[in-house]
């Protein structure tokens, strides 16, 4: 009984979300997986193309992020740091793929 | 006094700032890796841009070789490795639920899918080697080796930690009072899928 209630009390406090979020999240990251990789299997090219490959990829790693490390109820510090990284490099692969097209 | 004075230096949880959804922001696990994190994320970081720009001087040969890749073998890894992220997230859940038997089944879970992802990797690397592909072949496969490979030695030392985490949890060594080992862990575990969400398309879609 004892048990139970300390499950309880953990459960309803936790940092890492209920099962059913983290099995809809695992969902709809699959999901984003398969469009990515039908994307490169249609051969589909171009800077809209890009823009979307790396918006889903920036929307998966903010999952991962956020609800898989748990940083969404961390000191913002930290969430803001990795969803930063995530942002420049994004940004910066963007840019790169904009000087390849003028070249 | 003594009581005030310690009351001013550090005040009482009831008094203490917390955000008014709820309970106080907690950083999971231990601080050092989160800074260890952040230098993986540079590092990795700084090749993801090295070899955007390297493409953007040299987009027809990228274009050309990517075309060469199995673009099904790094889908397949990207599915192994989000569910072996997702496994783990499974596997901290039950330890925080005094659940250290399913916790370590879940990680079990994770394990197997880690595994998977090296297996798929291995046969990947076969082809590439024995279609001629190396290091100096071009500036393309440089970056591709250099970048899927150091990516694969961080997933074989995520894979020694969920062993480590395996055997704890099994043992019920984690628990609503004991979350710091695993929730490290775990932390790790997460920055190699992360990383590998840029990689995929950057290296294997992106043209």
């Amino acid at each position: 009984m004892q048990t139970h209630q300390s499950s309880a009390h953990a459960l309803s406090h936790s940092d890492h979300g209920t099962p059913l979020r983290a099995t809809v999240i695992w969902a709809v990251l699959i999901a984003a997986t398969i469009v990515t990789w039908s994307v490169g299997e249609s051969g589909t090219t171009g800077p809209a193309i890009v823009g979307l490959l790396f918006s889903i990829a920036f929307g998966k790693g903010a999952l991962i992020i956020l609800d898989y490390m748990a940083l969404r109820r961390a000191p913002l510090m930290w969430p803001l740091l990795a969803l930063g990284w995530m942002t420049l490099v994004c940004a910066l692969i963007g840019i790169a793929y904009w000087k390849g097209l003028a070249a | 006094m003594n009581t005030c004075v310690q009351t001013l230096v550090s005040p009482p949880p009831s008094l203490r700032a917390v955000p008014s959804d709820g309970p106080a922001r907690r950083l999971p696990g231990d601080l050092a890796i989160w800074f260890f994190i952040l230098a993986e994320l540079l590092a990795f970081g700084a090749f993801f841009i090295a070899y955007a720009f390297a493409r953007a001087n040299n987009v027809e040969l990228f274009n050309e070789q990517q075309l060469a890749l199995d673009r099904n073998a790094g889908a397949i890894n990207t599915i192994l490795l989000l569910t072996s992220s997702y496994f783990v997230v499974r596997a901290v859940q039950a330890a925080e639920a005094s659940q250290g038997r399913r916790a370590a089944m879940w990680i079990a879970g994770g394990i197997a899918c880690g595994a998977g992802f090296i297996v798929v990797k291995l046969f990947e690397y076969a082809a590439k080697f024995e279609a001629g592909v190396s290091l100096s072949s071009s500036t393309f496969h440089m970056f591709y080796l250099v970048l899927t490979f150091f990516h694969f030695m961080h997933v074989i030392l995520g894979l020694v930690i969920l062993a480590a985490l395996w055997n704890n949890a099994r043992r019920g060594r984690y628990g609503p009072g004991s979350m710091n080992g695993i929730e490290t862990g775990a932390a790790y575990w997460h920055m190699v899928d992360l990383v590998w969400l840029i990689l995929f398309p950057l290296v294997y879609v992106m043209r």
